[in-house]
């Protein structure tokens, strides 16, 4: 446990030398800041006519997972293939440290790396509870936000797998993006075409998961199955990439 | 402490390393010699439990790289032939990290000490990026002693260091070989032959010589050979010197020096010496010509090829 706890610290504390991260962080922060404003500007000129509802987190949190889709690619892309380009893997293959442990880790750093983040972007319900009186609806923040957090997790289990699998950096990024975009916005389509069985699209559709349930304040068991589900297969798959390199 | 029989490793259809035997004991240094490609890395990476061989046995501190690999990589420092480095971070901070992972306690008192024992102390938070060549080696072998390993294994610890480094490195491995096992590969000839108790030639996956290096130099050469020098004229030195038992093979250079060779163990040098000066020679040289390392090695590894 405490080897993922050192690779993991690592891991968060090389984020903050990375301008990749920087960049990531500005670009989620500037593109939420922005929704965040015109929601707020039309919220209260809706309000002065009296009609439209209650703001609630959904808007920012809906952006938030957008975002995501499009920048953890690159926030996951070095995290294993940078060690077998700087020949760093040699040190922590032999180390005494389990495979398991070393994608655990990597995957728990970039974790804690969105965390901060995303605790960050709490600066806007809390400026929205103040607004709106009698305040905003906290079992929708609190529901959104676990899927925030959700789909950071399965995005980064995602990410990392595919990093231990390719040593090329950009391979994993490109692959790592295709496979999001294919899980967000493809693999549910044929749910509406096929006659029958295409609830098993749906339910394999990422963002089925999210906007439906967790972000309008609905927590049901299956999706965070579904969540908890992909990242430990994105992890197993990491460690077994590992493994088969070792062998090869 | 090291105990290899049958080791095999194949890199898909290409056998790197063929059915090796070797072992190492406690407070012994032992060179892994050969040219590139001949499977000195394969080998040293099979023993840190960084992939597994494809046939054979390892024992490393007593336990198998395959079976108890985790346990062994407790028990091992290993410095890879390119030197894994965070170039990104801080000197101090990268040994912390490597002493966290081997969870070391008063971890950061330990980096003061191994950074001393290295000369870096006063790079202690530099960025490694920034470091020269030399200095990096010498953080990757830092980074290999920092949980005071029982087996040390080394892939060509010096290179890229500069002389002065060099003496000061080898001089720290020979200090640490003392109670502890190093098994470092080199194609540096002198350098087996400056740090090592024993060598093992390898070349083509095989080992094809395994001895102390004196040993080694004996055994190939069977008789010692010794060169003579003297001042002024030395017309009937080779005359002089037939006339002492034991010596043959007499040989006047065309600089004035004359060669010889007795018989191994029968040492005829003080009689030599003595005839030479009651000849009424100024005697200026008497020197073993001992075969170098670097013969012994061509002669090994050459003569394999010529068979094939």
């Amino acid at each position: 446990m405490r080897n993922i706890w050192t690779i993991a610290k690592r891991e968060y504390d090389n984020y903050f030398n990375s301008p990749i991260a920087y960049v990531v962080a500005f670009a989620i922060l500037l593109v939420l800041g922005i929704i965040f404003g015109l929601n707020v500007f039309f919220f209260t000129q809706n309000a002065f006519q009296n009609f439209g509802s209650a703001p609630d987190v959904s808007a920012i949190t809906g952006a938030f997972v957008f975002m995501l889709v499009l920048s953890v690619p690159a926030l996951t892309m070095r995290l294993v293939s940078e060690e077998t380009r700087m020949g760093t893997m040699e040190l922590l293959l032999t180390a005494p440290v389990r495979d398991a442990e070393l994608i655990i880790g990597k995957w728990l750093g970039a974790f804690l790396f969105l965390l901060s983040l995303i605790a960050v972007t709490l600066v806007y319900p809390i400026i929205l509870n103040n607004l709106v009186s009698p305040g905003i609806d906290l079992r929708v923040l609190l529901s959104a936000y676990l899927g925030v957090i959700l789909l950071s997790s399965a995005f980064l289990g995602i990410g990392v797998g595919i990093s231990a699998t390719f040593s090329n950096q950009i391979a994993a990024f490109f692959i790592t993006l295709i496979t999001f975009v294919f899980l967000w916005w493809l693999v549910g389509f044929p749910a509406s075409v096929v006659p029958v069985g295409g609830g098993v699209f749906t339910y394999l559709d990422m963002k089925s998961h999210f906007y439906n349930t967790l972000n309008v304040g609905v927590i049901q068991l299956g999706d965070l199955v579904y969540y908890i589900s992909i990242t430990a297969l994105g992890l197993f798959v990491g460690t077994t990439a590992i493994e088969i390199r070792r062998w090869r | 402490m090291i105990k290899v029989s049958g080791l095999t490793k194949d890199y898909g259809a290409r056998r790197a390393i063929h059915n090796l035997n070797f072992d190492a004991q406690q407070g012994e240094i032992v060179g892994f010699l050969g040219p590139n490609g001949a499977g000195k890395t394969t080998t040293l990476r099979i023993l840190t439990g960084y992939m597994p061989p494809t046939d054979g046995e390892a024992i490393v501190a007593g336990y198998d790289v395959v079976e108890e690999s985790l346990e062994v990589r407790k028990r091992v420092g290993y410095l890879p032939e390119t030197v894994p480095l965070y170039t990104d971070m801080v000197v101090f901070d990268y040994l912390k990290f490597m002493g966290d992972l081997r969870k070391i306690p008063n971890v950061g008192a330990r980096v003061d000490e191994v950074l001393d024992m290295v000369g870096l102390t006063d790079r202690a938070n530099g960025y490694i990026g920034n470091l020269s060549k030399g200095m990096r080696q010498r953080v990757g072998l830092a980074q290999a002693l920092m949980h005071r390993p029982e087996v040390l294994i080394l892939d060509e610890p010096t290179i890229g260091l500069d002389p002065s480094q060099v003496v000061e490195v080898r001089a720290l491995i020979r200090e640490i070989g003392k109670d502890r096992t190093v098994l470092l590969s080199t194609h540096l000839l002198n350098e087996a032959q400056n740090i090592c108790d024993r060598v093992l030639i390898i070349n083509k996956g095989k080992i094809v010589a395994e001895d102390t290096t004196e040993n080694l130099q004996a055994r190939l050469i069977g008789a010692e050979r010794v060169i003579l020098r003297v001042r002024g004229e030395s017309d009937d030195l080779a005359a002089t010197i037939k006339k002492v038992k034991g010596v043959q093979g007499v040989e006047t250079k065309s600089d004035g020096t004359v060669e010889f060779e007795f018989a191994s163990g029968k040492d005829v040098r003080p009689e030599v010496a003595k005839q030479v000066i009651n000849a009424g020679y100024d005697l200026l040289e008497l020197r073993p010509l001992g075969m170098s390392l670097e013969e012994i090695f061509l002669e090994l590894t050459g003569s394999d090829s010529k068979k094939k």
